[in-house]
């Protein structure tokens, strides 16, 4: 197979040694089926124990090893090697999140984030197993379906530029999620949620860029979620004002 | 639950609503009243505006596309740095679409 070199110019912070981020370059040589996640193991391996950076399963699947390629975030599992034409590709942390170290971020704003939106099913009463599932149709798997493949890598929040003013802003995940179980038929904790999206930090927030849904590597449109939460929280709003009687 | 803890949604349901009027009947206001009358296209008369309905539409026309804007430029302003003065800015822009609103009412009254 045949090899070609790139220059990854890679962002290293050492708390303690370094005062600011700064770059490195690491020379690779590489065949065409290597991503850029191979390239930072090869370094890692081979040329610097030193650069650290989080990955797991290398299949797109486990969220980890989101960072910024060239300035895009991406999942550096799936970004190839051979798709960039420079001679030198950058490889910075996911923006807007405080950084650990070199490549690694500090995901705990968006944990507690997530726990806020309570991003489980919330049962009033549970019905005993023995009674059995609880049925959907087609129609009502559809309703959540599309948002269930989040991974939590946090692409969608380093492309959202409100995020990067606002770091309060919940964000586009959670909010997905909000919506998701929201939208699930055996969920009954949309309550539970409300004080989270009808915030000015919640769905408010958004002014609909919609970088989110561009660069979900999962196709999760959390964009179009957010615009389904704005829409369902003002008809629920105009109720409670209509008929202040029937609110709980 | 407290379902008007804020008044965002009421704003974002204006904003909303003057986007759907601006987007699908002021095009079709400007080919009628900026084309098709003048041009003789379409019989037309000044005594259509004392009608109710006429005027109520004007209300609309006219007052919800001004939360649209109110809305947008008050966001889009605090996202181009003015962040720090979002709130006085917001009052600024929401007031004037409330004056805009009140001109219009007492405009349409007067015809």
């Amino acid at each position: 197979m045949s090899e070609r070199t790139v220059s990854l110019k890679v962002t290293r912070y050492r708390p303690g040694q370094d005062s600011t981020p700064t770059a490195q370059s690491y020379e690779v040589a590489y065949p065409d089926d290597w991503v850029v996640l191979d390239a930072l193991n090869f370094i890692k391996d081979h040329v610097d124990g030193t650069l650290s950076f989080r990955w797991s399963c290398r299949m797109g699947v486990c969220g980890s090893c989101g960072m910024m390629v060239n300035g895009e975030p991406r999942l550096t599992c799936s970004a190839f090697l051979r798709e960039f034409d420079s001679q030198e590709i950058r490889i910075e942390p996911l923006a807007h999140f405080p950084v650990i170290r070199d490549l690694v971020i500090d995901m705990s704003g968006f944990l507690d984030k997530l726990k806020s939106v309570s991003p489980w099913i919330i049962r009033d009463t549970e019905k005993d197993p023995s009674e059995g599932e609880y049925l959907q149709s087609p129609k009502q798997l559809d309703a959540y379906h599309p948002f269930t493949a989040c991974i939590n890598c946090l692409l969608c929040y380093s492309a959202c530029p409100i995020f990067g003013l606002e770091t309060d802003f919940i964000g586009p995940a959670a909010l997905a999620l909000a919506h998701r179980y929201n939208e699930d038929s055996r969920d009954q904790g949309s309550a539970a949620r409300w004080n989270a999206i009808n915030d000015h930090n919640g769905a408010w927030q958004c002014t609909f860029v919609g970088e989110c849904s561009v660069v979900c590597p999962k196709s999760v449109d959390p964009a179009a979620a957010i615009q389904r939460l704005k829409v369902d929280t003002a008809k629920q709003w105009v109720r409670s004002v209509l008929l202040p009687w029937g609110q709980k | 639950m407290n379902h008007r803890k804020t008044l965002e949604p009421m704003w974002w349901g204006l904003f909303s609503a003057g986007g759907v009027v601006a987007a699908f009947l002021i095009p079709i206001h400007i080919v009628l009243l900026g084309l098709a009358i003048p041009l003789g296209w379409l019989p037309g008369s000044a005594e259509i505006f004392q009608s109710w309905i006429v005027r109520l539409y004007l209300f609309v026309l006219i007052s919800l596309p001004l939360y649209h804007w109110a809305h947008r430029f008050s966001f889009t302003m605090s996202d181009l740095g003015l962040r720090p003065i979002r709130k006085p800015l917001a009052i600024l822009c929401y007031g004037s679409a409330i004056a805009g609103t009140v001109v219009t009412a007492w405009v349409l009254l007067r015809i």
